[in-house]
């Protein structure tokens, strides 16, 4: 072995060839399994899209830096699945670019947070942590009540995300901002739209608690509360793990 | 260049000569080919018996057999075995007869404290007394209903939570509305505060409150104030507030109206464990920390 090495290390061509053959098998054992993604990932026929609101909402989960401190990602564990609910499929992000799994586990994993708590609750502890929870050692972010939600350029957001492989229509980009303004308010003309181009199933409520305006605060529980729910496939029996 | 033994240790050079200065050749320890040789075995072995290489579709799967999601189901049986010699009875007998049960309400206790800390402390706090708009679970009244019974359904279908059999409790905003004007809702809010012995009204202010009473409230919150649990209208005369009971909330709730929310925990809690909290609740209601 050290006279093989000895005789690699003084052909200069040969030791470069030998490094790129080391170095590309690292390569490709993580970039070998994309090209059968689309066999491996769960098929789940249920799937739908964010809507133009929840996708504003996690833009400011990302901005706010939100996912330092929660993960997206229930493990196969026992702990986790017993406090969290069934572990996280790959399909369930299918259409999160980027991905928000995350690893630092600082505050709870958030992947089924959708529906557990009321949107009150959501309003009451982003404005301050501590009024519901005493305990919370998480910053308040009392800004996103006073401000107002850019909606401006959610159709090209809607478009990026379409060409990184999410499949919305051309309806709903060419309606995506009065998509994000109807869902958060039902008694408006535009509130209609939404349930057409996004399903009966999706929520369309004033979810800040102030109708008749649009703040960051609406789109952020909106995304919070879909966390979960874009499909049912994890509850099914095949991956239940729970009784 | 021939390489040269070096003087001082005895051992040779690498036969370069750089300004007089020559280089040792000192071979790698035995140490660190000891550990990299184990290593190597070591992944070798690992290859064989674990899932190790992606092939295509598929992977290859290890003589073990090890799976991680086999493995959670096999924990999460053993568990539910473990614990079915208590769950079972507490999912078959009555409340009344777990209650009466010392042991057993040990336990119900201690996994009632850990699923309710999970699932309802973030609103009702830690030791259920509640907050603002989140009612106090311990003390006061509760407004759908404080037997094992009414409590386990509670958790079951949420309130005003969009489940089919959801408690449904829709209080109208009357000022932002018009339904009553700013001037008519302040003797309303004086009368209402009345009806629980709060606050102070002049005779005027009783008579026109009364007045706006009737024609408004009477109808959900009944003649008296007592309340209707069919319609989630809560008992105004008992002193129990949900949302407060101060001039400037109770006008905040006339003004804006109430429609509480709680989620259904249908599809996230087994029967048994809404039970259980339903159990552990009313023992804490009993005895409040």
């Amino acid at each position: 072995m050290f006279g093989l090495h000895k005789q690699l290390e003084r052909k200069s061509l040969a030791l470069a060839l030998g490094i790129v053959v080391a170095a590309s098998i690292g390569g490709f054992v993580e970039i070998a399994p994309l090209f059968t993604i689309h066999q491996t990932v769960e098929d789940a026929p249920d799937m739908r899209v964010y809507t133009p609101l929840e996708l504003a909402g996690r833009n400011i989960y990302i901005r706010e830096g939100c996912y330092a401190c929660h993960s997206q990602m229930i493990r196969t564990l026992r702990d986790e699945v017993e406090r969290y609910g069934p572990y996280s499929l790959a399909v369930e992000s299918k259409y999160d670019h980027p991905m928000l799994w995350g690893s630092k586990r600082t505050g709870p994993d958030l992947a089924r947070v959708g529906a557990k708590y009321s949107d009150a609750w959501h309003v009451a502890h982003l404005d301050n942590p501590r009024a519901v929870v005493p305990e919370s050692v998480m910053p308040a972010y009392r800004w996103l009540l006073r401000k107002d939600l850019r909606i401006d350029r959610l159709g090209d957001y809607l478009s990026a995300q379409r060409v990184v492989g999410v499949p919305y229509t051309d309806a709903m980009i060419a309606n995506a901002e009065h998509d994000a303004y109807g869902q958060a308010a039902p008694d408006s003309a535009y509130a209609e739209g939404v349930t057409k181009r996004y399903g009966e199933a999706t929520t369309i409520r004033v979810f800040d608690g102030q109708p008749g305006r649009l703040t960051e605060m609406d789109a952020l529980v909106a995304y919070l509360q879909i966390l979960g729910r874009l499909t049912d496939a994890a509850h099914k029996p095949a991956f239940a793990g729970r009784q | 260049m021939k390489p040269e033994l070096d003087p001082v240790s005895g051992r040779s050079t690498t036969g370069h000569e750089w300004n007089g200065i020559t280089e040792l050749d000192t071979p790698v320890p035995k140490a660190v080919w000891f550990f990299l040789i184990t290593t190597f075995l070591f992944s070798v072995g690992y290859w064989l018996f674990m899932p190790a290489w992606p092939l295509g579709t598929t992977y290859t799967k290890g003589l073990l057999g090890d799976d991680e999601r086999a493995n959670l189901t096999a924990a999460i049986k053993a568990a539910t075995d473990e614990r079915g010699a208590w769950t079972r009875i507490v999912a078959e007998r009555e409340p009344v007869a777990i209650m009466a049960d010392g042991d057993l309400m040990a336990k119900v206790r201690e996994s009632g404290r850990t699923l309710f800390g999970n699932n309802c402390a973030m609103c009702h706090g830690r030791e259920a007394v509640g907050g603002p708009g989140f009612p106090s679970l311990v003390r006061g009244t509760t407004l759908w209903g404080d037997t094992p019974e009414a409590f386990a359904e509670t958790i079951r279908v949420g309130i005003n939570s969009g489940h089919t059999d959801s408690r449904t409790s829709q209080m109208l905003a009357f000022g932002r509305d018009g339904i009553l004007t700013r001037q008519q809702i302040d003797p309303l809010v004086a009368y209402v505060r009345g009806l629980a012995q709060q606050g102070s009204t002049t005779g005027k202010q009783l008579d026109e409150g009364r007045q706006l009473f009737a024609a408004n409230c009477v109808a959900c919150h009944g003649e008296g104030g007592e309340g209707n649990r069919s319609l989630g209208a809560p008992d105004l005369s008992d002193g129990t507030w949900l949302y407060g009971g101060d001039d400037a909330s109770v006008l905040q709730s006339i003004w804006h109206g109430r429609q509480g929310h709680m989620p259904s925990w249908d599809g996230r809690l087994s029967a048994w464990e809404r039970k259980l909290l339903a159990i552990y609740l009313v023992d804490l209601r009993g005895n409040p920390r």
